[in-house]
């Protein structure tokens, strides 16, 4: 794993995250990640790593850094503005007994 | 969110139909009945027939369209609204608008229709939106009764599009569905406590139902025998009920609703069927109906115009985030030397 040879190690290959519908009317959904010189071969290999079990039926590889994340140290001061919204929940609001809605 | 528009691979596939181009099309044909018949979702990149791209384009932009207008008649109220509870729910309620207008306008890009085109058809009065938005707000109780009846409605016309045979719009409307069951909940609750108040906060309630009930039903659309679009929307089972069945299904709900708040519904001729098992209700003014469609509604003018106005006027923010953006770039390629007047 740490060979140092005069070949290209796989880890100096883009990363690419996988996404996988596992079928027809769902979303892709993120599996994982995996090494790939291109694009091409990023999708065969998340083929035959994520999908070995008929997983899915759709599969999306998307450079890691394409991909913007949100900072975890920043989570509470990133999520806080939904924290005091209870009343974005339905179950905040009293319905009078006996109503169907 | 439903990644990008595919509307390149639509290109490259007719570019690539060769001479067996007409078998091809039976054969994909096929395959896209048999999708439907099966009940399974057709997916962005799917072949599918250009009529039923067309028809998804229209019917979700347009229903895009609804939420975005949708916003004016009770952003109308946020400054007025009773107390800071209440204004704060309005605020979260209109936000939703805003962001179910965003799922929708995703889901008609996944189609290769872009954003700024169905815009602009909007915007130049090319495309509809729901003729309900085309009438004024007058009091608070009308945020009530939007709540209830037109909300109620709105929901009763999409629980069915979560399973629509066009995967991106179902997954969009499955998330809609869930943010809008505190919509109507919250219109119910200003109308119970509006009509359990003081008389004259009671004759307001009523006041807002006669005026939202008659429009709500026409929120259906029109009548099944008159109504061109349902039998092939069915058969692509994009509609997986009538527009009457899912009227009568409102009706049914709303009367029960209505004797718990103590408001009556403005229809002499309702009543209990006991041999439908529905209650009956009178007719519908249909004139109406197509007397706002065509631009004759009490706000259609006033609506489309502050939307035009609204996207006017946002232009400077759009331009500078591009600029910024442009920016960012710029610095990132080659970093400037610090400029001279910092040095001193």
């Amino acid at each position: 794993m740490t060979a140092d040879g005069p070949r290209p190690r796989s880890s100096d290959w883009p990363l690419w995250e996988v996404f996988v519908r596992a079928r027809r009317g769902l979303s892709h959904n993120h599996v994982g990640s995996l090494h790939a010189p291109d694009a091409t071969l990023a999708l065969q290999n998340a083929r035959d790593v994520y999908t070995r079990r008929q997983e899915g039926v759709s599969i999306w590889v998307v450079p890691s850094d394409s991909i913007t994340a949100s900072s975890p140290d920043e989570k509470d001061a990133f999520f806080d503005p939904a924290a005091d919204k209870v009343y974005r929940h339905p179950t905040f609001y009293q319905v009078p007994d006996g109503v169907q809605m | 969110m439903y990644g990008a528009s595919f509307g390149h691979d639509r290109e490259s596939d007719a570019t690539s139909d060769g001479p067996e181009a007409g078998s091809d099309l039976a054969a994909q044909q096929d395959r896209f009945d048999q999708l439907i018949a099966d009940d399974a979702r057709i997916e962005p990149r799917d072949w599918m027939p250009e009529a039923y791209r067309k028809t998804l384009v229209r019917q979700i932009a347009q229903h895009a369209h609804s939420e975005i207008i949708g916003m004016q008649p009770e952003g109308n109220w946020i400054t007025r609204a009773p107390s800071l509870r209440r204004k704060a729910i309005l605020m979260a309620k209109v936000q939703d608008e805003a962001g179910h207008g965003q799922y929708l306008y995703s889901a008609v890009e996944t189609l290769g229709t872009s954003r700024e085109q169905v815009l602009d058809l909007l915007h130049s009065g090319r495309h509809k939106y729901s003729s309900i938005f085309n009438y004024p707000t007058l009091t608070w109780a009308d945020m009530g009764a939007i709540g209830w009846l037109v909300d109620g409605a709105a929901i009763m016309n999409q629980v069915p599009l979560c399973r629509a045979s066009y995967g991106p719009y179902a997954r969009a409307m499955i998330r809609i569905c869930k943010e809008e069951s505190f919509h109507q909940r919250q219109g119910y609750e200003i109308l119970h406590t509006l009509a359990h108040g003081t008389s004259a906060q009671h004759e307001m309630a009523q006041d807002a139902v006669n005026r939202w009930w008659w429009p709500s039903l026409m929120m259906f659309g029109p009548p099944d025998s008159d109504s061109s679009h349902t039998e092939q929307s069915m058969a692509w089972k994009i509609k997986r009920h009538t527009n009457d069945e899912l009227r009568q299904k409102f009706v049914d709900a709303c009367v029960p609703q209505a004797a718990v708040l103590g408001v009556t519904l403005p229809d002499p001729d309702l009543r209990w069927n006991e041999e439908t098992g529905h209650y009956d209700f009178g007719p519908i003014d249909w004139s109406e109906l197509y007397r706002v469609i065509k631009g004759d509604g009490p706000c259609n003018a006033q609506r489309l115009a502050h939307r035009v106005a609204a996207h006017d006027n946002g232009a400077w923010v759009r331009d500078a985030a591009a600029a910024y953006a442009a920016k960012q770039v710029a610095r990132a390629a080659s970093p400037e030397p610090a400029p001279a007047g910092a040095a001193a």
